[in-house]
């Protein structure tokens, strides 16, 4: 594959100079698939004929000298808990197997809008509730660096449909580490962009507070073009907010090395493998050989964090999911003698595992006589943790931390022990809930050769910074492995 | 022994928006099930709320009216229970930060004012409706979503009566400030109430018994005056204690309240705050700018209309509960009719009219028309009798009073001259009647006016009449 084929930009660019066509492009990746999917399982569903014939049109229009989108031709994997008008969206749960929406997310608008096309519906954990994919109710999708490992999670097919060349681009949802998780895990870059920046409308809710839809891609500057085209106030999500980032000074900034970044110590304990340490002290030296300032600072992160999050994403999730009752839409039992029967019924046949465990606990913290030990407490704690990372970004631009305390485990590994699942969650979820935007990205390999992840973490819409940093980090590292399959 | 009662009252109001709470859906009422839905008012995966802001302005002018304080800062809270005809499985409601809260209301019964505190007045959303057929129940999410505000007062009002007066008065108030157009046939005014007893003396209230159901005002009162006297008999027995904290419903083909226990146990709603809306924010600006756009109240209208007319207080009071019959009076009188006079067609005739023509339809009646009917009644043309039909005819047909008197040649005769013609005629054709008088039957002359009206068509004004039949005879 031509060189300018492979990402975001490249296909954007030599489309619209007509170096090459929409329609070689959706060729090459869906031959990709063909070729390599029995392997990975990234994809729910996928459209291959539609999305020809709509890379067609887009080459059709460049042929009549028309204007065509800022992302026109660039092949998309979309998770699957984002609804696709026409396509369906499963959430990888038995209780919407056969869902198919009537509208389009606004992120989808605004992908078609560009001239994007949506190939596929990736794999996930069942309602985004999970860290490996293996909760995925139709299938369990393999890491491209080493099949027998998981891709992450909850966004895992996206990562994995990125990393293994079956699209340069996937929209994945984080909620407490679903985007940078699995980006980390399969080596490429993941946003999760401030909360209020992407719309969710039309985002499957898990918990409403925390979920952001973010693009995972191979590199930074398909990462900053991505976020350009989805970011955006709608009037149709009250908590989108109307501050906008803006890239302009992106690839000519010389402000990156000035930079002063904290290193949170906590983020560095005995949980964290040594090699995963090593390959991030390792970037951070670079950094400061480049100039860019560095010091130790203390975020407490805990078990009690984790449970803060688990606490209040499970009690919003508890209320999300409760509309899934065999009512309208979705899984309805065979097995019923009246409505209560059916919603019963419904709901212990289609939920997984891992849901039921979460709508359990988020049902019981919101409980009369427990809403003030658990939800209210961690509410507190929520807003101590704003405090906190406010503080830190009193003093310095950045931050920097592992993403997942070890690479990518084997499949079967956590998924009997839901604690350890958890754990994987530990440097991700503060940041969901202080709503800041992060980003992971590829910093080297284990030995192994599995991707070794670094987050930086930014304040409240200052992706700018983040990039310019990521940006910076990259050209340096120049980390030329690919995946092999 | 002395018995005390204490009501408490809850009233879910529409909002009289064009569109719902959540979403630009319609709330027009009657359309064909689920078409004023969208995926928002339905509840389907990736959906969110928005909030509509003209909802928290009709709110807001609701608690004014009712001397409310409002939390500059509140938010919306869900309250989660399964029930099919709520999409989310869970409702959009206000928990401990209510948008209005510690209001009062005044009301007049037998001549004394009592107040009734009110405690909170949120907002939430309407469910759906089920519709239960022989062997399917559907579902109509039409009605889901429609903006509620939900008023709770505090346990003071003090007799089934009381809480009647009381509803009637915020419904007049709703409507003249135009929160809710308060049609109780189609479910856009409702009313719970809670009620217990105690003998006079003791200090602490006993358990109250909650009632639903009640489809109409009068239908509540009799309700409580059911459950205010099982209370007092089983207390009086002494068995106080088969009175528990429940909800009853109101049976009203049997007049009685029947427990609805069994249903459930205590609901827990896990409240929480809602995720997916920003807090409301609502600024002491707006505030001011609405206490301006607040109508004359009821209460002030009829105090004033009292004072600058001399009217009677009982009728005036009916029409001023009324915001439309209101408002043709005022405007009536502004047309330049007699005061009195436009009271006694509205209270008279017009509620009549209403009433046989089967309930609150809008009324047909313009204030133009009536004044004008009053007018030519006033300058004799037509007869008061000749003038009811004229009116029932306005009502009827929303024709012009002219035009009705034109076309039906209902001109009274007024002319001495003309009648007079006609009294002979009938004297002459009627002499044992004259005769019957003459001789002392004084009652004779009730027959011959009835001659003379019938000669007429009914077009003679009687009074002209009467006295020239009572002048000629006398002459002869």
């Amino acid at each position: 594959m031509d060189a300018d084929m492979e990402t975001v930009c490249g296909i954007a660019g030599g489309v619209k100079e007509k170096k090459f066509k929409a329609a070689e492009i959706i060729e090459i990746y869906l031959k990709n698939i063909t070729k390599q999917e029995t392997k990975i399982n990234a994809f729910i569903s996928t459209r291959a004929v539609k999305a020809l014939d709509e890379a067609k049109m887009i080459d059709e229009k460049i042929a009549k000298g028309e204007r065509v989108g800022r992302l026109a031709g660039v092949p998309v994997g979309v998770k699957d808990n984002i609804c696709t008008e026409g396509i369906k969206t499963t959430c990888a749960s038995k209780m919407l197997e056969n869902y198919i929406s009537p509208y389009d997310a606004t992120v989808i608008e605004k992908l078609k809008k560009e001239g994007a096309i949506i190939i596929g519906k990736t794999n996930m954990d069942e309602f985004a509730m999970g860290s490996s994919t293996e909760n995925s109710a139709f299938k369990t999708t393999s890491n491209p660096w080493n099949l027998s490992r998981v891709p992450g999670g909850s966004s895992g097919g996206s990562a994995a449909a990125v990393a293994s060349d079956f699209v340069p681009l996937s929209l994945g949802s984080d909620t407490g580490g679903s985007i940078r998780q699995p980006a980390a895990f399969c080596g490429i870059v993941g946003l999760k962009p401030t909360y209020g920046s992407i719309s969710r409308f039309g985002l499957v809710a898990f918990a409403s507070s925390l979920d952001q839809i973010g693009p995972m891609t191979k590199n930074v500057k398909d990462c900053v073009l991505s976020l350009e085209v989805l970011q955006g106030n709608d009037s149709r999500d009250a908590t989108s907010s109307k501050r906008k980032f803006t890239a302009k000074y992106l690839l000519d900034s010389h402000d990156a090395n000035k930079m002063k970044v904290a290193i949170p110590k906590q983020f560095f304990g005995d949980e964290l493998d040594a090699e995963v340490k090593n390959s991030i002290m390792g970037s951070v030296e670079r950094l400061q050989d480049m100039g860019v300032k560095v010091d130790e600072v203390s975020m407490p992160i805990d078990e009690e964090i984790l449970s803060a999050y688990y606490i209040i994403s499970s009690a919003e999730a508890s209320s999300n999911l409760a509309r899934f009752d065999g009512i309208r839409y979705g899984y309805r039992t065979s097995e019923y003698n009246n409505v209560e029967e059916l919603m019963i019924n419904s709901r212990t046949e289609a939920f997984g595992e891992e849901v039921k465990r979460r709508i359990l606990l988020g049902t019981y913290v919101l409980s009369a006589g427990y809403y003030d030990a658990f939800y209210n407490k961690a509410h507190k704690m929520r807003e101590a943790i704003k405090r906190r990372y406010h503080d830190i970004f009193s003093k310095y631009d950045l931050i920097l931390s592992p993403v997942t305390p070890t690479v990518a485990f084997e499949k079967g590994e956590k998924i009997h022990s839901p604690m350890q699942m958890y754990l994987q969650d530990l440097y991700t979820v503060s940041v969901n809930l202080a709503g800041l935007p992060a980003l992971s990205m590829n910093c080297g390999f284990d030995k192994n050769n599995l991707p070794i992840g670094l987050q930086i973490i930014g304040s409240h819409y200052s992706e700018e910074k983040m990039f310019q940093l990521a940006y910076l980090l990259e050209s340096k590292l120049d980390l030329k492995k690919k995946v092999i399959l | 022994m002395i018995w005390e009662t204490f009501i408490g009252i809850e009233i879910h109001a529409e909002l009289a928006t064009k569109s719902k709470i959540f979403c630009s859906c319609s709330t027009e009422f009657g359309k064909a099930p689920n078409t004023n839905t969208c995926p928002v008012c339905i509840g389907l995966p990736g959906a969110l709320p928005v909030l509509n802001e003209e909802v928290i302005q009709l709110a807001l002018k609701a608690g004014l009216a009712l001397n409310c304080k409002v939390n500059y800062i509140n938010k919306m809270d869900r309250k989660n229970y399964f029930y099919p005809d709520l999409p989310r499985a869970y409702q959009i409601s206000q928990f401990d930060l209510p948008i209005l809260y510690d209001g009062y209301v005044e009301f007049e019964i037998e001549d004394t004012i009592e107040r009734v505190n009110i405690n909170r007045i949120h907002l939430e959303e309407d469910a759906g409706k089920l519709i239960h057929l022989e062997e399917h129940t559907c579902i109509d999410y039409n009605r889901g979503g429609v903006a509620l505000i939900e008023l709770v007062t505090e346990p003071e009002l003090k007799s089934p009566k009381e809480a009647f007066e009381f509803v009637k008065t915020i419904k007049t108030i709703f409507e003249y400030v135009g929160v809710s157009d308060c049609k109780m046939e189609q479910g856009s005014l409702r009313f719970d109430a809670n009620i217990s007893v105690r003998e006079k003396g003791q200090k602490e209230l006993n358990t109250k018994v909650e009632i639903k159901n009640m489809n109409s005002f009068k239908e509540m009162q009799k309700a409580l005056e059911k459950e205010e006297k099982r209370q007092i008999e089983l207390y009086e027995f002494n068995e106080g204690d088969k009175i528990v904290q429940e909800t009853r419903r109101w049976d009203s083909a049997k007049g009685r309240t029947v427990s609805m226990r069994g249903k459930e146990g205590v609901h827990d709603y896990r409240y929480f705050p809602e995720p997916d809306l920003r807090p409301i924010v609502i600024s002491k600006k707006n505030v001011v700018d609405l206490k301006k756009e607040i109508p004359e109240l009821p209460n002030e209208k009829l105090e004033r209309l009292l004072t600058q007319f001399d009217l009677n207080k009982k009728e005036t009071k009916i029409v001023v509960e009324d915001k439309k019959l209101a408002l043709l009076f005022e405007n009536t009188v502004k047309k330049g009719a007699n005061p009195q006079k436009a009271l006694n067609w509205i209270v008279g005739d017009l509620l009549r009219l209403i009433k046989t023509d089967g309930g609150d339809e809008d009324l047909e009646i313009d204030s133009s028309g009536l004044a004008e009917l009053i007018s030519i009644i006033e300058s004799g043309d037509i007869s008061l009798k000749a003038g009811r039909e004229i009116f029932e005819e306005m009502f009827m047909k929303r024709k012009k009073p002219r035009e009705i008197i034109n076309r039906r040649g209902l001109i009274q005769i007024n002319s001495e001259e003309s009648l007079r013609i006609i009294v002979q005629k009938v004297m002459e054709a009627n002499s044992k009647s004259v005769a019957d008088y003459n001789a002392g039957k004084k009652q004779a002359i009730t027959y011959l006016m009835g001659q003379v009206m019938k000669e007429t068509k009914g077009q003679a004004n009687p009074k002209m009449a009467l006295q020239l039949l009572e002048r000629i005879i006398s002459n002869k």
